[in-house]
């Protein structure tokens, strides 16, 4: 179905974003300090795979995010994940921020912290193993480095087993080991099932991760196309230039 | 005069003196007495407040912090109303007991615990808020993690109350009568013996009171460097 | 562990601090002055009274004025200080059942060794009071409306000059206790009016001396009263009385007599 929109901007979409099923999002706005950050929001989010948020900074990537993940309301629109029957309210997602923020305590304490109360010591280092934090359990997790930090952040989302993981930036001023090892446990997550919704300023993460890609531009949404697509043959002039390394005024 | 009083105080605690450490017992006594309570008032009144989003709460952070600065002396009038035999308390008999001392530096030290757990918290609020949304982590669980994480920091607090109690003079001399063998701690005595002229007595007796300040903050610089070295662990 | 035992330390310290304040049956409270507590007067008697009579008797020394109003307000079995005429308003407004003569010393008026105003050896407080307001010496006041600070201004009366007037040049009104105003008198180089008793125990005195004494003037004299029962229903009638009557028998009287300080009596009964 044919995305409206009031202005006269060209909103381009493919059949990725027309599928009934998937996280439909309607009429999506939000204002801040009487500012309108987020403009209209209407598309669907496929349901499997890997979605990127792309787009110039103050585009709204975050802001979106936050409201899907339900840090924040907008002032109008609705959240439905179709697939499930049921507000995207009442889904088990989960979230890795920018910056991790982990508890005052140590690097197992912290993946324990929120983990199922039926979670096994076992599961406990398994996830460890998988982060490649063995052997740092009774560490003070703050006292790991930024990439440490942030593997511990993503072992402590999805140990709840989410349907919906939130990536904010999350390999940003990563180190390249530390970007493999995320990339690689996101991707077995997506294979899993888990829908991922991932924001990213690396042209060549998102060409790496996506399978779909919604890009935004001061709030609006400019292009929802599949990934192949939207890296080979870019239809809206804002994404062509963002992609070819310019400043989008 | 100061050389006396060194080598006065070093006698005081060498030979046992039973009147100086009945006058260290009660002055921890009710210290920590005071401490207890204040605690137990200001460490939940310091996390609600910086949890809670209410219409007045800037006023109300600001009512707080000012009661921080409440003169000890004015506190200890006010609670002498309040528990003189002809006051509206007076019924209870508290006046010039250790436990209107109490009373008295609970007044003074609860807001000082209030409004530094409200920093700490509220710091703390701020950084984990976002997190713990994401986590559905529910208030009473988010409380206790809190309390835990500011663990470092809450005990500087409280240790800073300790030392703010046992320190004080105003509100027990007033609400005590630094009665002999009953209400007399360490800085009613010190007052005391200054006004007797026995300036070196009073000075060995001030020694011995810094050095517990001291070995106290000792404490708590090591436990912070400590929490640090550990990014609060 | 080590929590458990922490708080059973704090607990118990409670417990023990509420129940020093119920052990009143056999206690009293007596509302006193700073004068009387700074001449180690109570120190010496209290203990030989609680051995005889088994009462605890509990000491609040403040300003005689604090001290009545204390009294006035039911905070305190007994008054005992040093102001005749108040005392005896104390007793006619009916707060006081009967006041007693206890015992007397004399005041004294004691000052630096240069002695600006030229009073040493003098036993006329008068003309010495009107030298030191001439010369515009310091003064140091107690200003607290307390026994010694009525006595002073009765002096000050007699002698024909309103110091007050220079409140805050050679007059200071220090509005303390007996040891602070001495403290301070001795820090500034002021003259200063004591009880004789205060100054003797006093152990910060400088290069200061009794400077004029022996006027009869300088008379002071105590006086002890129990609280009206009829206005404060509180009082412990039976232990303050017994307290009351300690005082006044032969063996107070002359176990107060026999308070020396350096070898010198502080205090001289008269309760006849």
């Amino acid at each position: 179905m044919p995305n409206q929109n009031t202005n006269n901007v060209v909103e381009i979409t493919s059949h990725a974003s027309s599928h009934s099923q998937g996280i439909q999002l309607k009429s999506l706005n939000l204002t801040l300090n009487n500012n309108l950050l987020l403009n209209n929001i209407n598309t669907v989010i496929p349901e499997k795979g890997i979605t990127m948020l792309m787009g110039p900074n103050g585009a709204g990537k975050s802001l979106l995010l936050k409201c899907l993940h339900g840090l924040l309301n907008p002032d109008a629109g609705t959240l439905i994940f179709n697939a499930k029957n049921k507000p995207l309210a009442e889904t088990k997602q989960a979230m890795v921020f920018q910056r991790a923020t982990l508890l005052r305590r140590s690097v197992i304490q912290n993946l324990s912290f929120s983990a199922p109360k039926t979670t096994t010591q076992q599961e406990l280092l398994f996830w460890l193993d998988k982060i490649q934090l063995t052997g740092k359990q009774n560490l003070p997790a703050r006292l790991l480095s930024g990439g440490e930090q942030q593997r511990l952040s993503l072992a402590r989302a999805l140990i709840n087993q989410p349907e919906l993981l939130f990536l904010d930036e999350p390999t940003a001023s990563l180190d390249p080991g530390s970007t493999h090892i995320l990339e690689s446990i996101i991707k077995e997550a997506s294979d899993n099932g888990v829908k991922i919704i991932f924001i990213t300023h690396d042209i060549g993460q998102a060409k790496r991760l996506s399978s779909d890609v919604i890009f935004l531009h001061k709030g609006r949404i400019i292009e929802h196309t599949d990934a192949q697509q939207f890296f080979t043959t870019t239809r809206s002039a804002e994404a062509k230039s963002f992609l070819a390394g310019e400043i989008l005024l | 005069m100061i050389t006396e009083a060194f080598s006065e105080a070093f006698r005081l605690i060498s030979s046992g003196d039973s009147d100086l450490y009945e006058i260290l017992e009660l002055s921890i006594q009710v210290g920590s007495s005071s401490l207890l309570i204040s605690m137990l008032l200001g460490l939940p009144l310091g996390t609600v407040l910086a949890i809670s989003r209410f219409p007045a709460k800037q006023l109300a952070v600001t009512t707080l912090n000012s009661l921080m600065g409440m003169p000890p002396v004015v506190v200890g009038l006010l609670v002498y109303l309040l528990l003189s035999r002809s006051g509206p308390l007076g019924v209870l008999g508290l006046l010039y007991t250790p436990t209107a001392m109490v009373i008295a530096q609970v007044v003074l030290i609860t807001p000082i615990i209030a409004a530094l757990t409200y920093q700490v918290i509220d710091d703390l609020h701020n950084e984990y808020q976002d997190l713990f949304k994401s986590l559905n982590i529910p208030l009473p669980k988010a409380i206790g993690t809190y309390l835990i994480d500011a663990r470092y920091s809450l005990i500087t607090t409280v240790l800073a109350g300790f030392g703010r109690a046992i320190s004080e003079v105003g509100a027990v001399i007033i609400v005590g009568g630094n009665i002999d063998h009953l209400t007399r701690v360490m800085t009613t005595t010190i007052a005391f013996e200054t006004s007797k002229g026995e300036l070196s007595v009073a000075l060995a007796l001030g020694i011995i009171l810094l050095t517990l300040a001291l070995i106290i903050n000792a404490f708590v610089t090591l436990l912070k460097a400590f929490a640090v070295r550990n990014a609060y662990a | 562990m080590q929590f458990t035992k922490k708080i059973t330390l704090i607990g118990t310290s409670m417990v023990l601090a509420l129940s020093m304040t119920t052990a009143k049956s056999e206690s009293i409270l007596v509302q006193s002055t700073t004068s009387t507590k700074n001449s180690g007067l109570y120190d010496y008697i209290l203990p030989k009274i609680k051995a005889d009579t088994g009462i605890t008797v509990n000491v609040v020394a403040v300003g005689t004025g604090q001290a009545i109003k204390n009294a006035m307000r039911c905070d305190g079995d007994v008054l005992l200080v040093h102001a005749k005429s108040a005392e005896e308003k104390f007793v006619n407004d009916g707060y006081g059942v009967k006041r007693s003569n206890l015992m007397y010393n004399d005041f004294i008026i004691a000052g630096p060794a240069a002695d600006p105003a030229d009073v040493s050896g003098s036993n006329d407080v008068s003309a010495s009071l009107n030298k030191i307001a001439a010369k515009q010496a310091l003064f140091a006041s107690r200003g607290d409306d307390s026994g010694t600070h009525k006595a002073e201004k009765k002096l000050w009366k007699a002698a024909g000059t309103d110091p007050s007037k220079s409140s805050g040049s050679w007059y200071r009104e220090t509005g303390s206790g007996m040891g602070a105003t001495l403290n301070a008198a001795v820090g500034m180089g002021a003259y200063v009016m004591s009880d004789r008793a205060s100054w003797t125990k006093f152990a910060n005195k400088g290069d200061f001396k009794i400077l004029v004494e022996g006027d009869k003037r300088l008379f002071n004299q105590y006086g002890v009263i129990l609280v009206n029962k009829a206005k404060c229903p509180t009082v412990n009638v039976s232990a303050g009385q017994k307290f009351i009557d300690w005082l006044l028998s032969s063996k107070g009287q002359s176990t107060i007599a026999s308070y020396k300080v350096k070898g010198d009596q502080l205090f001289f009964p008269n309760a006849k």
